[in-house]
């Protein structure tokens, strides 16, 4: 294939992916993807969670020390590098940054605190819900009213200002850091006896497809995410903001994808007592979604959606997704993330303080904008 | 003519500013965006909204003709 055929390929290809058929495609891949993952050794209802994976890479190289969640997870590698390729060759890289960093940063910290006390962020919502789980139900609707109060505030003008163009080797340091945890993870380098990086043994971190299973799947979706724009946060606000049914149809079929292959691999187990990595408390599912949503939208996009721009040279989305795995920290070494048991002592608290974070960042971050 | 800059505003805001545009009454405007989501996002909205859009390149930024 000469370079023009090459180029008019890539042309055709990027348009179906901004078509309805194409954002289709993109969430049925990742529905299947992320029902197969789940049969090939991820934990159960989770064979796809930003967050939850993002906290396992957080555990694995020390930032918590909950010895149950610590693995360094290919996937969420997969994203970045998926994305990053898929910008490069698609000629969409491009370094860009400065809108608000520390406020993304925290607005990170927040969304994934507010994930773990529900656990899950809105991929393994939709994962659990199709696993039968039916307290993700909860959490979605949790998960829309943080979208709706985000969606008022941008009906009100907020807005976090703009990006600026960076220097061209800017945009290769997340993908760059993605490689160099990719490279910790198939060495095992063990920094010091009992050191990092950590590996666990036992509970949800032990539970992990083969590494070369997952990072494909991981690249695949960063590349079919990146053409379509896939967002579930997005999904949700477009609907409410501009009744655009564009991505909520990626979404739907995400849904429906993993529940069909779930029903075949016998991973649909209805109910709401018992659910694996899942507990029962509606409030705080509720409001540890409400504020995750409401973070996201105010960040612009869902975890995974902030991944896969972090790929495309997105330094500010780069920054939220660090904010995500500090968060992860935070939430374990103090006691914030919940487990199947239930809520932790402080969870409620920090939700609470989440919830008048992203309010005062809400209200308060607005600008007449020069149109 | 009413211009929409939207350079640098990432998703929804490109699509916030031209809906409001277009609520505004603006038979007519363009939108200034410089990247390709920006590009799709307000395509998808003129389309829904049966606008006619007209795109041009200047140099890395995509202008966007909307007119009823």
């Amino acid at each position: 294939m000469d370079g023009k055929n090459l180029r008019t390929g890539g042309i055709v290809m990027s348009e179906f992916f901004a078509s309805r058929k194409g954002i289709i495609l993109a969430g049925g891949i990742i529905g299947i993807l992320a029902s197969l993952l789940q049969y090939l050794g991820n934990p159960p209802n989770m064979g796809i969670c930003v967050a939850c994976m993002e906290r396992d890479i957080a555990g694995a190289i020390g930032l918590h020390r909950a010895d149950i969640v610590q693995y360094i997870r290919p996937e969420i590698i997969g994203f970045v590098l998926g994305a990053f390729l898929s910008s490069l060759i698609f000629r969409e890289h491009k370094p860009r940054g400065g809108s608000a960093p520390m406020i993304r940063f925290f607005l990170g910290i927040f969304a994934m605190i507010g994930a773990l006390v529900f656990l899950g962020c809105p991929w393994r919502a939709l994962l659990r819900l199709a696993g039968g789980d039916g307290n993700a139900i909860v959490g979605i609707l949790g998960l829309t009213t943080g979208i709706i109060g985000g969606v008022t505030f941008l009906k009100n003008g907020y807005n976090l200002g703009r990006s600026h163009s960076q220097k061209s080797l800017s945009g290769w340091i997340f993908p760059a850091l993605m490689l160099g945890l990719f490279l910790m993870l198939v060495f095992r380098i063990e920094f010091y006896a009992g050191g990092p990086i950590f590996f666990s043994v036992k509970g949800p971190g032990a539970m992990h497809a083969p590494i070369w299973i997952s990072i494909t799947a991981g690249i695949l979706i960063g590349v079919v995410a990146q053409r379509s724009r896939f967002c579930t946060m997005g999904a949700i606000r477009d609907v409410l903001l501009i009744r655009d049914y564009h991505l909520i149809s990626g979404v739907g079929t995400l849904l429906i994808a993993a529940f069909g292959l779930n029903m075949i691999l016998g991973q649909f187990h209805p109910g709401f007592e018992g659910q694996p990595i899942a507990h029962t408390d509606h409030v705080w599912n509720f409001l540890g979604m409400t504020l995750s949503g409401l973070a996201f939208v105010l960040a612009g996009g869902c975890p995974g959606r902030q991944l896969f721009l972090a790929g495309e040279g997105d330094m500010d989305a780069g920054i939220f997704a660090l904010g995500m795995i500090i968060g992860a920290g935070i939430a374990h070494n103090f006691a914030l993330a919940s487990s199947p048991k239930g809520v932790a002592a402080f969870g409620p608290a920090a939700v609470i303080t989440g919830l008048i974070f992203c309010l005062i960042i809400g209200f308060t971050m607005r600008d007449k904008m020069n149109t | 003519m009413k211009k929409v800059d939207a350079r640098g505003l990432s998703c929804p805001q490109p699509v916030i500013l031209a809906s409001r545009a277009i609520a505004e009454g603006y038979d007519s405007f363009t939108v200034i965006v410089d990247n390709e989501v920006a590009r799709e996002n307000i395509l998808r909205l003129t389309k829904n909204k049966g606008l006619k859009a007209e795109i041009r390149k200047e140099g890395n930024d995509t202008v966007i003709l909307v007119e009823k």
